[in-house]
């Protein structure tokens, strides 16, 4: 059973003078639980994949099943009802809610999805705890600097516990101190089975994912498994030369 | 490890096994845990290059016991290392060799031989991310150690992704 799978999925871009194949016949397939990294060139067409997956953008031709459930061929209407549901999305370009509060955009996505007041607030509460913000809950997002904000966009698409976390460039603000809080929440929701799928040019980031997928001119280069061997100190694991 | 031990008898003289103590705790586990051994045969050899000079010390009911000294040639050694740029990392590596040859022996693929490595790299940053989460703050040169590893490996990333852009 995938939570995701495409067939043959195509998205030309022809509202241009030229048509623009971005993606060309993807065939993805991601199981419960698993954590997929995509990396590719600037324009390989990383973000327009993510965005058919969260039905965003709508796909030219091909597939798209979400949870066994066929979704390329949902009206609009019904896409959004589905995705509060079953979707997390962080954006490359982030977007808050700007007249609601931190503690509010995050936990409104729970609330949409139907989980009582309770649940919501308790949920925001430790997402907000776990990225260091709880000092931030008040404020409005444009009081935030860019790496809060990236990071209450990443608390806000956890905070449904959704089927599936999409993500596009989620560190692309972050110091290292934030990354690594990042790193820690990340690997903490996938180790509670959450299914992630991660544009990301951070390579900290892309390690934590269980396989890498390659893209490159809108096509699968590469699709296989990170492999994790090596245990010991860091004067064994970095050769000191 | 010759001019490790140098560095070291700077400050005070030392015997084989202070100095392998004086390792263990400037650098934490950012250095892999000393050989006994090995300091003692790279002494030997520091001290017939006349770089540091030995006395034996009387103990009571032990044999005596060598401390070592640096000599102002050792000094000499020592400052031009401190002194002196250190090399660049390694760039035209066996990987970069296999990258331009791959073609003329037809074996693999650049497009091929760049995802294997990506996900090979992808694969050390991994160990570097669980080693990372396993150090203690307070080991703080190790923790630099392998930030300094995690911020080159990107950059072999990075560049891996400029070669790609070459196949277009
Ligand atoms: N709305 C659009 N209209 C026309 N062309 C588009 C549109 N959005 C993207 N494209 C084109 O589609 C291709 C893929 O774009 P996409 O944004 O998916 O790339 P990407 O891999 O996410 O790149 P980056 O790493 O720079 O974010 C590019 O050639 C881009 O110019
Ligand atoms: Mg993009």
């Amino acid at each position: 059973m995938s939570v995701i799978k495409t067939v043959n999925l195509v998205k030309i871009y022809s509202d241009g003078a030229v048509p623009v194949p971005a993606v060309r016949g993807v065939d993805l397939q991601v199981e419960p639980g698993e954590f997929v990294a995509i990396m590719g060139p600037s324009g390989s067409g990383k973000s327009t994949l993510v965005h058919m997956l969260g039905g965003l953008d709508t796909r030219t031709s091909g597939e798209i099943w979400l949870d066994e459930k066929r979704v390329d061929t949902l009206s609009e209407s019904a896409w959004a009802l589905l995705r509060r549901k079953k979707v997390g999305f962080v954006f490359q370009f982030f977007n808050l809610v700007a007249n609601m509060t931190v503690a509010d955009n995050v936990e409104l996505p729970a609330l949409l999805a139907g989980a009582s007041p309770r649940d919501a607030r308790e949920r925001r509460q430790s997402l907000l705890g776990a990225l260091n913000l709880t000092e931030r809950a008040d404020a409005a997002p444009g009081q935030l600097s860019g790496g809060e904000q990236q990071r209450v966009a990443l608390a806000r698409a956890l905070a449904n516990q959704p089927s599936v976390l999409l993500a596009d460039e989620p560190t692309g603000n972050l110091d290292s101190r934030n990354t690594r809080d990042v790193l820690r929440l990340l690997s903490d929701v996938h180790k509670d089975g959450q299914t992630i799928v991660m544009v990301t040019h951070d390579a900290r980031v892309a390690a934590l994912a269980d396989r890498l997928v390659s893209l490159f001119d809108g096509a699968i280069v590469d699709d296989g498994r990170i492999a994790r061997r090596r245990t010991g100190t860091a004067g064994e694991v970095i050769d000191l030369r | 490890m010759r001019l490790h031990l140098l560095a070291l008898l700077a400050k005070e003289p030392a015997h084989g096994y202070e100095l392998k103590q004086a390792l263990e705790q400037t650098f934490g586990s950012a250095y892999p845990s000393p050989n006994i051994g090995q300091i003692y045969v790279t002494l030997g050899r520091l001290e017939k290059d006349g770089l540091v000079r030995a006395v034996d010390v009387e103990q009571s009911n032990r044999p005596n016991k060598k401390v070592y000294y640096l000599t102002a040639k050792g000094r000499d050694v020592l400052t031009t290392w401190v002194d002196e740029p250190t090399e660049g990392p390694r760039v035209r590596d066996e990987f970069f060799m296999k990258l331009v040859l791959a073609p003329l022996t037809g074996i693999a693929d650049r497009m091929a031989l760049i995802n294997r490595q990506r996900r090979h790299y992808l694969s050390l940053m991994s160990d570097l991310n669980d080693l990372l989460s396993r150090t203690a703050p307070a080991d703080s040169v190790a923790v630099l150690l392998i930030e300094g590893a995690m911020l080159h490996l990107q950059a072999d990333l990075d560049w891996l992704a400029r070669c790609q852009e070459d196949l277009a």
